[in-house]
């Protein structure tokens, strides 16, 4: 499928806010793991070499040395791939990172099937599942260049863990910047039924939007850019004021978005939800938004389960 | 080894090191549960270094120019909380709340619960790491801080300490020192049966440390070892503390068997009297 027209680099957006916040803040740290090109830590590293230590292949340990330099008292941020940072690293982000309750920003890039040509070792669908189920852990999910550069501003506000998921791929610019920790973005009103979506997938939630909505039926966009701590009463009003739920996430099914929206839904707000997003298996090598649409998030998939909610709830025939 | 160590601070720390082998057998006794074998071998050396060689004050334990001591091997806790006791950081009749619901002393050491732990640890690996990011914190901050982190000899086996090393050799962190408690055994049984080491100052030394082989029961020689390791520029000190697991107690000593089992009332009374007439 052909993707929109104008689109930015998440990757930029970070590498561009990182500098800025390094000139402001002298006691700012980064560490990457051999990958400063890719996840655009070098922007930051060239600025102010002093503050930047590349340690090459070494994430368990970019980890532990960041929860170090953290309890110093600084801000730190350590980046790589996601499969690295939340798969590799895991056990060392656990207990250095969030058991310590160090203030150690981990920013990973290449999240998700977007990462294409790598293929399925590459491509980590469980990082969200993985951090979220940390306690102390922040977790964001920016769905653009503007969400990314807000995110990595506001994780700096507080002293803690957080992990922001970026995608390889420029994305379609989509909101305003106003991201806040913890608040759904409400991207489109809509009454009959609500897309909750994160990550590149927003963009194409808004498409399905506006594709339903040409044949009469209201869909209510929510960007859940903030997947922990979640906007929970902007979930449930969705819930109760649209009857039914569709969330859509470049990650496993089992442990993503969907997840944590069919399970803080059922508590609180029981109404039907189907989850697009990737099945229980590894992706494969390929065109990266072929990927996306042979790997169960294609629009048609997306509209087709959008159908079943609305018959469900007898909202059409 | 040096001649002119003062012989009455050798005689307080001896008496120091019987009163923390002493805690750590009633503590895991009472707890139940715990690390006996590879507490008693790190006694001598948290105890060097507990109570000679790092600069800390328990009235200020967030000084930011306090020396960091980083116990990696989080299980030999007891060690490291007896000593904290006794250095005034906590009571001592707290010891007894080892691995209790509620209890600061956690089973594996944790500094969001108790002041004068630098770093949570248990998990191996990980505080040799984390002590590799306060020595680069300290020099960047221009601070003469410096960083002691404990590590176990089953610890070496597993590859992120060898990162950790590695990071700290390139990155020249003359104010991070590296101790092995090398007391032979792990869980299992000995680390050469389960997975050699050796040569394992070879290898550190490879790994561009500084590197030290002493008995790490002989306070002459491990006070002499903290010296040199104080007097060496432009690279880190490694420090293989030759140990015996179990130290002090005869029926504790060179085997895998107390790794990870506390004594019963019983066989802490015969340790106790062992103690007392060393």
């Amino acid at each position: 499928m052909a993707e929109p027209k104008k689109t930015e680099s998440l990757r930029d957006a970070y590498g561009a806010a990182l500098a800025e916040l390094g000139a402001s803040d002298p006691n700012l740290v980064v560490l990457d793991a051999d990958l400063s090109g890719s996840t655009r830590t070098m922007v930051f590293g060239k600025k102010f070499p002093d503050r930047f230590f590349n340690v090459g292949v070494m994430e368990p340990t970019m980890m532990t040395m960041a929860a170090g330099l953290a309890l110093g008292g600084r801000t730190v941020f350590a980046s790589t791939f996601a499969i690295f940072a939340a798969g590799q690293a895991y056990n060392f982000v656990r207990q250095s990172i969030c058991y310590n309750g160090a203030n150690v920003k981990i920013v990973a890039t290449h999240g998700g099937l977007l990462v294409g040509g790598d293929g399925g070792t590459h491509q980590m669908v469980e990082d969200i599942g993985l951090m979220r189920g940390l306690p102390g852990m922040t977790v964001i999910v920016p769905a653009d260049a503007p969400t990314t550069t807000a995110a990595v501003r506001a994780i700096v506000g507080f002293s803690g863990p957080a992990y922001v998921r970026l995608t390889r791929e420029n994305l379609p610019t989509v909101t305003d910047g106003s991201f806040q920790i913890g608040k759904a973005a409400t991207l489109r009103e809509g009454s009959d039924l609500t897309i909750v979506a994160v990550g590149a997938l927003v963009a194409r939630a808004l498409e399905v939007a506006e594709e339903l909505g040409r044949v009469g039926v209201s869909v209510r966009v929510l960007d859940f850019a903030s997947i922990k701590p979640f906007d929970e009463k902007a979930l449930l009003r969705a819930a109760r004021e649209t009857g039914a739920i569709l969330t859509m996430e470049e990650h496993s099914v089992l442990t993503g978005l969907g997840a944590l929206v069919a399970s803080a839904t059922s508590e609180e707000a029981p109404v039907p939800v189907r989850r697009v997003g990737v099945p229980d298996v590894f992706g494969e090598s390929g065109d990266p938004w072929t990927l996306i649409d042979r790997y169960g998030m294609s629009k048609e998939r997306c509209l087709e389960e959008a159908w079943t909610l609305l018959k469900s709830r007898g909202k059409v025939q | 080894m040096p001649s002119d160590v003062d012989p009455a601070l050798l005689g307080r720390l001896a008496t120091t090191a019987r009163e923390i082998r002493t805690d750590i057998l009633r503590m895991t006794a009472t707890a139940g549960s715990g690390h006996p074998g590879g507490s008693l071998s790190v006694t001598d050396i948290v105890t060097a270094l507990v109570f000679h060689e790092l600069r800390i004050d328990p009235d200020h334990p967030d000084d930011p120019a306090r020396d960091r001591l980083v116990l990696s091997k989080g299980h030999a806790a007891p060690a490291l909380y007896s000593a904290l006791a006794l250095r005034g950081y906590l009571p001592r009749e707290e010891l007894a709340t080892l691995r209790q619901v509620g209890s600061r002393l956690q089973g594996h050491v944790d500094r969001k619960k108790l002041p004068g732990i630098e770093a949570s640890t248990g998990c191996l690996g990980q505080g040799v790491g984390m002590a590799v990011g306060m020595a680069l914190d300290a020099r960047l901050a221009k601070r003469s801080s410096r960083v002691y982190a404990i590590l176990g000899d089953g610890e070496c086996q597993a590859g992120p300490t060898w990162e950790a090393l590695m990071a700290a050799g390139h990155y020249k962190l003359d104010n991070y020192v590296a101790i092995v408690d090398r007391n032979g055994y792990e869980t299992d049984g000995s680390t050469e049966e389960l997975m050699g080491i050796e040569p394992l100052a070879d290898k550190l030394r490879a790994f561009r440390f500084e590197t030290l082989e002493v008995n790490g029961h002989d306070f002459p020689s491990l006070l002499s070892a903290l010296d040199h390791a104080r007097a060496t520029k432009g690279r880190p000190t490694a420090i293989v503390a030759k140990t015996v697991k179990g130290k002090g107690v005869s029926f504790m000593e060179n085997t895998h068997a107390w790794h990870g089992k506390a004594p019963s009332p019983a066989e802490r009374d015969r340790a106790l009297a062992e103690l007392a007439a060393s």
